[in-house]
């Protein structure tokens, strides 16, 4: 009998040293994988945020007003934006509940991995697909007449903003997705997501709505980046007085470190706490 | 850019020790429930340890704590020599692991599954393809390589998580109940990439529920029980402690099963058991097959009939009987059908 097959006979060696990147990239590679062998999924969320934005922006739009005026599909897109990264929230979670279930976690946790790899590749797939449906909507956005009015720079800030609330939700997501492994659990924050949604300046602004409410929807994270991804693109904000309506970038740029800074350690203890 | 042969998965840490791994007064709780109690295990270098235990014995829980996956509550472990609640991330470089649960991407084919854990393992691009399409051939995966993983049968699945635990070849090898669910073929395969690992130098600590696979594979037996070892020796000592085979013999007529019970009983000096359901009289034999012949020969005298007449070697609920004086544990009646029929 032969022992080449089944060990591994030659040299007994691995090629490369544990490297967090290089792993990290292999993980998210086996996203890529899972959208090219089950494309479904992934096009139906493109198609779910398009028909979204159609259906706010022509069956709602005309009896939405805009407060300090402006076209409403313009006030709306930007808004769409950073619904969408609320919404990634939910793939994370639901990846992360499903190959803690699944044993893929515990096959990660078995092998020599850097401590950072398995989050990394999270990361970069999230960031990804997030990115991907964000195109995917300015591409519809510029099509029914949404435009940029600003330069480079903003664009590209306006850009970064985004991302940036989906990497802070990035760790509530895996957050949540190791500690409520119940199939309850993802349905839960796909219900959830809606009323945070709504409960923000992305349909309408805050200054339509009745006090109180206006005042948890001027407070909602989504809020911030929605109102300062407007700003920079030149669309109309809604907001024309108040403190969103004064220091939205900064808003945006706080409101997301927070959470991560809230939610990076939960995560990490959530992935320690798989020991258990 | 990359040198090859960068890190040996066999470090030479400890190489005078004849300990693979120690493990002493390990303790692990889940809640309330005990799941590990004063567990205690040692495995000399480049042997197959078999860990054998019924249902919810603590198999599982022993082997996720030795390799880093659960934490240990109290105790001592060492593999390699090297402190497992200290290093796990250098224990993790020197072990491989099969679960008993499915750990496979269920929506990848069988090939990117191996490739994935094979480049995560460290291989390079090109040695990673080439070591999936080994795993594959040698595990008979290689017409189903690319096909999604979620239409496979059981029995492929496990053969494709086993092969992904064999990317490289570790210093130390677990593998929980890595036959449960394989027909006899796909457990022929499994115990001869266990022979084969040996050989090359790998230290085995494999659980399993079968004795006969244990018997097989093992060069030591670890019992265990409740969360503890109960029993520990060569299977040989074992089935010594054991008292032996067991003689199951199926009487014709049920009004002679007393008599018949008696004369088997003679033959084999000790005490048969009668089964009045099955009409099936069992008896211990100390000598294996050449107690067939004289109880053959002693039932035809008496004029008794036989309508089926097995040597077998004990099952697991009579191990437990004989080790623990109870049985092993509430489910262990549940054992596969096969596992009685031996
Ligand atoms: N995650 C867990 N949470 C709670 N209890 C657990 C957990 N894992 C194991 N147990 C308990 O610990 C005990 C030992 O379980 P373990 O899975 O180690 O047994 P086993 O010997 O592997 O059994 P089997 O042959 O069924 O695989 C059982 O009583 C089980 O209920
Ligand atoms: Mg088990």
């Amino acid at each position: 009998m032969t022992t080449t097959t089944i060990t591994h006979a030659p040299g007994e060696t691995r090629d490369r040293r544990p490297n967090a990147v290089r792993e990290g990239w292999l993980i998210a590679g086996r996203d890529v994988l899972h959208w090219v062998r089950e494309p479904w999924g992934l096009i139906f969320g493109l198609a779910f945020n398009v028909m979204l934005l159609l259906m706010f922006g022509f069956l709602f739009g005309g009896a939405i007003d805009v407060p300090g005026g402006g076209d409403y599909i313009a006030f709306l897109l930007p808004g769409m934006f950073a619904l969408t990264m609320l919404f990634g929230l939910e793939s994370t979670m639901t990846a992360m509940a499903e190959d803690a279930k699944r044993g893929i976690t515990d096959r990660f946790r078995s092998l020599p991995l850097s401590s950072a790899s398995v989050a990394l590749g999270r990361a970069i797939a999230d960031l990804a697909s997030s990115a991907l449906s964000l195109g995917v909507l300015m591409l519809g956005g510029l099509l029914i007449g949404w435009r940029p009015t600003t330069g480079p720079a903003e664009i590209v800030l306006a850009v970064v903003l985004l991302l940036w609330l989906r990497f802070a939700l990035l760790w509530l997501g895996i957050y949540l997705g190791l500690s409520f492994r119940g199939a309850g659990a993802t349905t839960a924050v796909q219900v959830l997501v809606w009323p945070i949604g709504f409960l923000s300046t992305v349909f309408v602004s805050a200054e339509t709505m009745p006090g109180w409410l206006g005042t948890v929807a001027e407070w909602n994270p989504v809020s911030a980046t929605a109102t300062a991804t407007r700003e920079l693109f030149g669309n109309p904000t809604g907001a024309t007085s108040g403190w969103l309506a004064e220091n939205a970038v900064l808003a945006a740029s706080v409101w997301p470190l927070v959470i991560t800074l809230v939610f990076l350690p939960l995560a990490a203890a959530a992935y320690r706490g798989l020991r258990r | 850019m990359t040198p090859r042969n960068l890190t040996p998965t066999r470090p030479p840490s400890a190489p005078g020790t004849p300990t693979a791994l120690s493990a002493t007064g390990l303790r692990k709780h889940y809640g309330r429930a005990l799941a590990l109690d004063g567990f205690d295990l040692e495995i000399a270098r480049g042997t197959v340890h078999g860990l054998l235990g019924p249902n919810g014995a603590g198999k599982t829980t022993a082997v996720r704590c030795l390799t880093t996956l659960s934490s240990i509550d109290e105790g001592a472990a060492t593999i390699d020599g090297i402190d497992v609640r200290q290093h796990p991330a250098l224990v993790r470089e020197r072990i491989g692991l099969v679960g008993q649960f499915h750990a496979v991407d269920e929506a990848l084919t069988a090939r990117q599954n191996l490739v994935l854990f094979a480049r995560l393992s460290g291989l390079s691009k090109v040695r990673a393809r080439s070591r999936a399409d080994e795993l594959l051939e040698s595990f008979q995966l290689t017409d189903a390589a690319d096909r999604a993983v979620s239409g496979f049968s059981g029995g492929m699945r496990r053969r494709l998580d086993i092969s992904a635990g064999l990317v490289l070849t570790p210093a130390m090898l677990f593998l929980d109940e890595p036959t449960t669910g394989l027909d006899p073929r796909g457990r022929a395969t499994v115990w001869q990439a266990v022979r084969e690992i040996a050989a090359a130098g790998t230290t085995v600590l494999l659980t399993t529920q079968y004795l006969d696979e244990a018997d097989q594979l093992a060069s030591r037996i670890s019992v265990m029980d409740h969360g503890r070892v109960v029993a520990e020796g060569s299977p040989s000592e074992l089935k010594r402690r054991l008292g032996g085979d067991r003689v199951d013999a199926v009487i014709a007529d049920a009004a002679l099963l007393a008599q018949a019970a008696d004369v088997i009983g003679r033959v084999a000096a000790a005490a048969a058991s009668v089964d009045p359901d099955t009409r099936t009289i069992t008896v211990e034999v100390a000598d294996g097959a050449k107690a067939l012949t004289p109880i053959v020969r002693e039932l035809d005298l008496a004029g008794i009939a036989i309508d089926d007449l097995a040597l077998r070697r004990p099952t697991l609920d009579e191990v437990f009987l004989h080790l623990t004086g109870q049985p092993g544990a509430a489910d262990a009646a549940q054992q596969p059908a096969h596992e009685e029929a031996r």
